[in-house]
């Protein structure tokens, strides 16, 4: 257990990513079987035990501890799991080796609801502080130290020497502790045979289409679509089993059993999860994030907010592999097979009909719905390939939004950034012309330079106004400030964000050295920005 | 009769005496427990210190830190004013001690800042039975629990092998936790350079010449040299240059902190820090409890850090208690 606290005290610290891929692939190459898996399992979200929950935390660390004392640490800490770890009395027995990660998971998983406490006291017991904390963090689920499935996969794939994609496709005919996986990832087993049903596809992908790609390409060798706002999906039943997952393989089924039920095919459709009717209205991607990340759904959420499928492809078809096909002839497919489905959850993403390339950018600039957020190329000859080949498929995204913005506020970054004032909360005018105050209305912390990045820590170090820990208040009024023009995806309104607004993918695009602060843009600006609800 | 000590706005006073233990302004005659800043100052007239102490003030502020000095031994008593008052030692860092006074078959103890836990660089506490027992409480809260300090060494080396192409540059308070930490891993049996911030040489020469290993150390920065210590060094700094400008300058830095503060992931969080290190020069919770146990003392004043929680122990234990409020003493850390 003491690894894998370990394991996850560096992690929620360490912000590289391969520096989060190296803490990774050096737990699986350390740790032993079947401690590892758990680890791995716990790390995907696999595991959890409705028994433990946080009331019942609270009430065994009552029962040891002065509640005046616990109130004053509790108040101090501020976090229940981890006051509960540092106060718990240390065990009599601290001899005794402390409890293996997998001992921690099976009496985790044998304890019913009337034993839980008992179980749960006896391990605290036998653990030290971060055992304990890693313990309850594995009991009451999310263990929130900045690490996706997506990335572990990586680290798996990294550890045996293996693509990514063969691993995602195995996965969900995987269980716990996963020794035939490390067995095939250490080359000292088969690779597992993927049992089971309704497996993930790892899902082809696109690149960015550059300027400079546009000499090289046919325009009558490409299909295009509509790239719609809303998140990848891919719908698969077989055999009686269905399953919705993400793009990155996570079956995400259970939030959406509204579109679960409908699928009542044997088939594997891709497409785009979106909100509303197909027949009448697409919803906004704010709608579709009512939807997004939730345990349980209900009524309302599913009356209020009810998902479709738009589909742009096949992947499996009546139990035949569609994939090797070529992409007009799946299309096809698609297109007559969808007659079948329920049209209130599942339709044909459109094609656009385009001649030439200034043609088609015409028409991305000024697409036929707000929900659209630019235009899809597909090569009508290509096979579907897992992974972003280059080539067969390219984005081509409608231009960010862009606003000027003073800088109001800087705080350190981590890691090769911790000396450097590197995260940027921006404001906009608001308020009577005469007597204009800044509202903020958003954070940004990548899109410049690292040239930039030292002008502007300068910048902030010779204008600090106030210090609050690590966030310094900037100078910036009518006749003093740094504009920055900031590049974004879209706006919705916010009730958390104290201008009413909330940013998607902000990032600075340019430095205005040269721009007064009064004449950066105004809150009205921003407002005229937001979608008029759904529909088309 | 007027008590043996009680708190002034300069600091803990004992009026029979005509001292001050620790005093934040200047005054006629100081006691010092220990060389940090906040309870060693300049500008008294006569200053009662260990050896250490004396050497400490005058390096960091001058020969002339004080009227007149004397210097008083671990264990000895002089009389002061009809006051005795003997020195014991306080394992907090070097040289640091606790001050008992007595008269009227009163004893009072005013620990300084202490700790339990070994420390290669400085004398180990002795806890002194006595009526009234003056505790710091810097982390007295429960949750204060320091584990062993070679284990967060551990940490610090395997992270070393793990990331041998970044600087570890770790956060140490130049005063007895830098060198603590250097001796840590020496004894740990690290053996390479350790690279020192310019701020700490003159404490670390001092240690060494007072017969405290440190090993070989090197300046992280040269001026002539320019050139940053090798790939995969260890950095010794005060923590306020570990997130500023001068860690640039190394091979992407790798930012530790060794502070008892980093027992609490929001603190952690804070400061920026990836890699955590708990060492900490003062008692934790339980050290500070079975402290005032040993001592027998029937009465606890408590005093800089978190006097509520140490005064609700002593009333649940049936030890008389009281906040004592001593304005101008700051956390461990900067």
């Amino acid at each position: 257990m003491e690894r894998f606290a370990e394991l996850l005290d560096r992690l929620v610290l360490t912000p590289s990513r391969n520096g989060k891929l190296r803490l990774l692939t050096d737990y699986f190459a350390t740790v032993p079987d079947p401690d590892r898996g758990y680890g791995l399992a716990a790390l995907t979200g696999g595991i959890g035990f409705p028994a433990v929950k946080p009331a019942m935390l609270r009430m065994l660390v009552m029962e040891r501890v002065d509640p005046v004392l616990f109130g004053y640490s509790y108040d101090y800490v501020g976090d229940l799991a981890e006051t509960v770890s540092l106060i718990w009395p240390a065990g009599e027995n601290e001899e005794a080796e402390a409890p293996s990660l997998s001992e921690v998971v099976e009496r985790l998983a044998q304890a019913s609801r009337s034993d839980a406490p008992a179980v749960v006291a006896r391990l605290l017991d036998q653990l030290s502080p971060s055992g304990r904390f890693a313990a309850i963090k594995l009991a009451t689920g999310g263990l929130r130290v900045g690490v996706s499935a997506r990335l572990t996969k990586q680290a798996l794939a990294d550890f045996g020497q293996v693509d990514v994609q063969e691993i995602e496709e195995l996965w969900h005919g995987l269980w716990p502790p996963y020794t035939e996986l490390f067995a095939w990832l250490e080359k000292r087993g088969p690779k597992p045979e993927n049992a089971a049903k309704a497996p993930f596809r790892p899902v082809m992908l696109a690149h960015a289409i550059e300027e400079a790609d546009f000499a090289n390409l046919k325009p009558a060798d490409y299909a295009a679509e509509w790239k719609w706002d809303g998140i990848r999906v891919q719908a698969v039943a077989e055999d009686g089993v269905r399953r919705l997952y993400s793009r990155t393989g996570d079956d995400i089924s259970g939030a959406f059993p509204d579109l679960a039920e409908a699928m009542d095919f044997e088939a594997a459709l891709d497409g785009e999860l979106l909100v509303g009717d197909p027949r009448e209205r697409t919803g906004t991607f704010s709608d579709l994030q009512q939807r997004l990340n939730r345990k349980s759904v209900s009524q309302k959420m599913l009356r209020d907010y009810p998902v479709f499928m738009r589909c742009y492809d096949v992947l499996s078809l009546g139990g035949r592999d569609t994939r090797p096909l070529a992409y007009a002839e799946r299309r096809e497919l698609l297109k007559e097979f969808l007659t079948t489905l329920p049209p209130d959850r599942f339709d044909l993403s459109p094609a656009i009909s385009f001649e030439t390339w200034e043609d088609l950018d015409d028409k991305r600039c000024n697409p036929p719905h707000p929900i659209i957020e630019g235009v899809m190329l597909k090569r009508r000859d290509s096979h579907y390939l897992p992974g972003r080949p280059k080539g067969p498929w390219f984005k081509w995204k409608r231009d960010p939004f862009t606003v000027d913005a003073v800088l109001m506020y800087a705080q350190r970054g981590h890691g090769k950034r911790s000396s450097f004032y590197s995260d940027y909360t921006f404001g906009v005018w608001a308020g009577p012309e005469e007597e204009p105050m800044l509202v903020p209305v958003g954070k940004a912390y990548f899109g410049f330079t690292d040239e930039e990045l030292k002008q502007i820590d300068k910048y902030v170090r010779d204008n600090t106004t106030e210090r609050f820990g690590p966030v310094r208040a900037v100078r910036a009024d009518r006749n003093h400030g740094l504009v920055l023009e900031v590049a974004f995806e879209g706006l919705a309104r916010s009730t958390r964000h104290k201008s009413g607004i909330a940013m998607r993918f902000p990032r600075i695009s340019r430095l205005r050295w040269d721009k007064p602060s009064r004449e950066a843009d105004r809150i009205e600006t921003l407002e005229a920005m937001i979608p008029k609800g759904a529909g088309a | 009769m007027a008590p043996l000590l009680r708190s002034q706005p300069q600091g803990l006073c004992c009026p029979e005496g005509g001292f001050f233990i620790d005093p934040v302004r200047p005054v006629e005659r100081a006691l010092i427990t220990h060389g940090h800043s906040d309870h060693a100052r300049a500008g008294h007239g006569a200053v009662l210190a260990t050896r250490e102490t004396l050497d400490i003030m005058a390096l960091r502020y001058g020969p002339g830190f004080a009227g007149s000095t004397q210097e008083i031994g671990l264990g000895e008593t002089v009389t002061i004013g009809g006051v005795a008052v003997t020195f014991h030692p306080a394992g907090h860092v070097l040289g640091s001690a606790q001050i008992c006074v007595e008269a009227n078959g009163t004893r009072i103890v005013a620990s300084g800042d202490y700790k339990r836990s070994p420390d290669p660089t400085c004398t180990s506490f002795e806890p002194i039975p006595c009526d009234i027992f003056i505790t710091e409480a810097t982390f007295a809260l429960p949750v204060f629990t320091h584990p062993q300090a070679s284990h967060e060494i551990g940490h610090l080396l395997k992270s070393v092998r793990q990331f041998p192409e970044r600087t570890h540059i770790v956060g140490a308070y130049t005063l007895g936790k830098a060198q603590r930490v250097i001796a840590l891993l020496r004894e740990a049996g690290y053996n390479e350079p350790i690279y020192i911030h310019g701020a700490l040489s003159k404490l670390c020469g001092y240690y060494e010449s007072a017969g405290v290993p440190l090993g070989i150390l090197e300046p992280a920065t040269m001026e002539e040299r320019g050139a940053a210590p090798p790939v995969g060094s260890i950095v010794v700094a005060p923590p306020a240059a570990i997130d500023d400008r001068w860690s640039r300058r190394f091979a992407d830095p790798l930012a530790c902190f060794a502070s008892g503060w980093m027992r609490i992931r929001q603190r952690v969080r804070q400061r920026g820090v990836e890699l955590p290190l708990i060492i900490s020069d003062h008692a934790d919770w339980e050290e500070l409890t079975q402290t005032i146990r040993e001592t027998g003392a029937g009465e606890v004043w408590v005093t800089h850090g978190r006097e509520e929680a140490l005064v609700r122990w002593c009333e649940i234990n049936g030890i008389a208690a009281k906040p004592l409020h001593l304005a101008g003493y700051e956390d461990e850390t900067e």
